[in-house]
């Protein structure tokens, strides 16, 4: 069953529209993934699904029940905001239990779930100091707990790691992960990392001006992307988009799709699928290296294309050299160069 | 071990030599003048024929058993225990009014601040035309619904209040600018927070606005109370204090005694007092209301 449903959401501000057509479900106990660049309209799907804003036509469902009309307070939802939204004057025992004061909630209950999130999220010590006092980590682990002692099914998380360094982001992301399995909480969660999506989700939407590019799970998105947008948008370093000539249709061996002339093609191919070749392939320019320590990253051209690639460890091509490179048909994605959309053929992409 | 003694030696003058341009003006226009004011009503005020003599506490003595004293202290009491509340909470409700997205917010926001702007004099002016009796402005909506006409300013039982009215007019507008200032630092996420977490308007008021406005709220009481002692520019026009210094303020008393008395010596005294009473509010306030306060 869907815990979380929206359906036909259009949400536009006077003639700037927003977000348009938007049909999303979220399984109950997953985590699912708003993912796309800035100004794409994830955060304002999450607002929508909290109640901060209203659609301009479209509902909302939540656990069955159409929340469209509903205030915040009515949906069963907690939120983690990107700042945090701690209250500064409070103390964190004060902050996780702001909400359940305002509740009513009775205070042998209160006492009980604040020991409770406070267990699970080591904030013990804590509980007594203000926001002020406390690391980046720490109030993130505050907004946890006040969604963790609201008790609701469903959580809601607007890039709630964004303001962590890289090492803390990483640990973090695990948490919350592990915690959403362990309560059996239904999130959406915001983000424009496509790292953290991949590792975090169980499904992923990739919104792109403010529409769904793709809704799947992340072998999906990364395997068998609908889009070059999607192609180019998940996996690090991003896919190659290149437009399609006899010559690289040749490199990867791909059987040609009917009714499609060889130029409305886009070719895709991940930079770590690009191998280095004596014999075949065909033939670039390298125009600069980066050592990455595990592996390498070339980049080279190919009469007006840049091609990305990565070889394992490190690689000493002087800048100039004449490369030849080639991959397997297994891993070219085709696009229609029109539509951006994906274009299957007889012997392409990993059948799933 | 020299050069280290001649560092920290250098730095001393330094610091001196860097805070010496405030200490000369702070010496010469508030120490002094305190310091010389205390001195002077220890003595009689001399004139041609009588020099002034050192006449000890007699002045405070005098201060002692004056009724008008009594009465403008009691009046500056009343004054600034309705002012300063009032005009805070009119400010507050005004700015809270404002700081949401409603139509017409800009004028509605400089018909608030249009108060301020005025100089006291002219202020004072057009609440005379208000108060006048017979074709006043509220003597004119007072007749409209039948009622009589009143003497608002001479009645000794309304001119003090009607100052009152006038001055929380006159204040509010401005306090509220730094209330929304103050309103418009705080960041919506906390107030979606709230919603959220299902905060009714009043108790996200109560726990999260109000605490988070006390900073701007000592600012504005300090600043209402030096003003309820400090303002009496629209006595000069309203009442002059009258009738039977019924609307009398402690600095108009001074005013007078000094300026139309000619009793500097006594006017002296009476400033001492009206130091003393300043510096004990401000004690309180900074030294007990700043404790209990959260700075961001």
């Amino acid at each position: 069953m869907s815990a979380i449903i929206l359906r036909d959401i259009y949400k536009s501000w006077g003639s700037f529209e927003a977000l348009s057509n938007i049909n999303l479900g979220c399984e109950e106990g997953k985590l699912l993934v708003l993912l796309g660049p800035s100004g794409c309209g994830k955060s304002t799907t999450l607002r929508l699904i909290a109640g901060l804003e209203t659609p301009t036509s479209g509902a909302v469902e939540i656990n069955g029940k159409d929340v469209s009309n509903l205030p915040p307070v009515k949906r069963d939802i907690s939120m983690v905001f990107q700042n945090y939204a701690l209250f500064p004057h409070l103390t964190v025992a004060e902050n996780i239990l702001f909400g359940l004061k305002a509740r009513k909630v009775s205070k042998p209950e209160r006492k009980k779930r604040l020991k409770n999130a406070a267990d699970i999220l080591g904030l013990e010590e804590f509980l007594h100091r203000k926001p002020a006092q406390l690391s980046g980590g720490q109030r993130q682990r505050v907004a946890l707990g006040r969604a963790i002692v609201a008790q609701v099914p469903v959580c809601l998380m607007d890039e709630p790691l964004s303001n962590l360094d890289a090492k803390l982001r990483q640990e973090m992301r695990q948490e919350i992960r592990s915690l959403q399995q362990r309560l059996g909480m239904t999130m959406v969660y915001v983000t424009h990392d496509q790292v953290e999506a991949m590792t975090i989700a169980d499904k992923i939407i990739l919104m792109n001006d403010g529409g769904i590019e793709q809704h799947g799970t992340p072998e999906d998105l990364y395997n068998r992307p609908a889009t070059a947008f999607t192609g180019s948008f998940i996996g690090n370093p991003p896919m190659n988009i290149l437009k399609s000539n006899p010559e690289i249709v040749a490199a990867c061996g791909v059987d040609m799709p009917e009714n499609f002339a060889i130029s409305d093609l886009l070719i895709g191919v991940r930079p770590e699928n690009i191998e280095v070749s004596k014999n075949s392939g065909f033939e670039i320019v390298v125009s600069a290296t980066e050592y990455l320590g595990a592996d390498t990253l070339i980049v080279g051209r190919s009469n007006d294309q840049s091609i990305t690639l990565t070889i394992k460890g490190k690689a000493t091509i002087p800048m100039g050299e004449i490369i030849r490179i080639g991959w397997s048909s297994k891993d070219t994605h085709l696009f229609s160069a029109s539509t951006g959309k994906r274009v299957e053929t007889t012997n392409m992409g990993e059948q799933s | 071990m020299k050069p280290m003694l001649e560092l920290r030696y250098w730095n001393h003058i330094n610091g001196w030599l860097l805070v010496l341009p405030a200490v000369f003006m702070i010496g010469l226009f508030t120490h002094y003048p305190i310091g010389s004011t205390i001195y002077h009503s220890l003595f009689s005020t001399g004139n041609a024929v009588h020099p002034s003599v050192y006449t000890g506490l007699e002045n405070y003595s005098l201060l002692m058993e004056d009724d008008i004293f009594w009465k403008v202290l009691k009046n500056n009491m009343i004054y600034s225990m309705c002012t300063v509340p009032l005009s805070i909470a009119f400010a507050l409700g005004m700015a809270l009014l404002i700081n949401r997205n409603i139509k017409g917010r800009f004028l509605v926001r400089m018909s608030f601040f249009t108060p301020t702007v005025l100089p006291m004099i002219a202020v004072a002016n057009i609440w005379l035309f208000f108060y006048t009796p017979e074709y006043g402005l509220f003597d004119q909506v007072s007749h409209f619904f039948g009622g009589s006409s009143h003497n608002w300013l001479g009645d000794p039982n309304s001119a003090l209040y009607c100052l009152i009215v006038m001055v929380i007019w006159k204040e509010a507008g401005f306090f509220m600018i730094f209330y929304l200032a103050a309103l418009q630092q705080l960041s919506p996420e906390l107030r979606e927070a709230g919603v959220v977490e299902g905060a009714g308007g009043w108790y996200y008021f109560k726990r999260v606005t109000w605490p988070l406005l006390m900073p701007t709220t000592l600012f504005i009481t300090v600043n209402a109370v030096v003003n309820s002692f400090k303002l009496v520019d629209h006595l000069v026009i309203m009442t002059k204090g009258g009738p039977d210094n019924a609307s009398s303020l402690l600095l108009y008393y001074i005013y007078e005694n000094a300026f139309s008395f000619w009793d500097t010596s006594y006017a002296a005294t009476l400033t001492v007092v009206l130091v003393l009473i300043l510096a004990i509010f401000t004690i309180i306030q900074f030294a007990v209301v700043e404790k209990r306060i959260h700075y961001q």
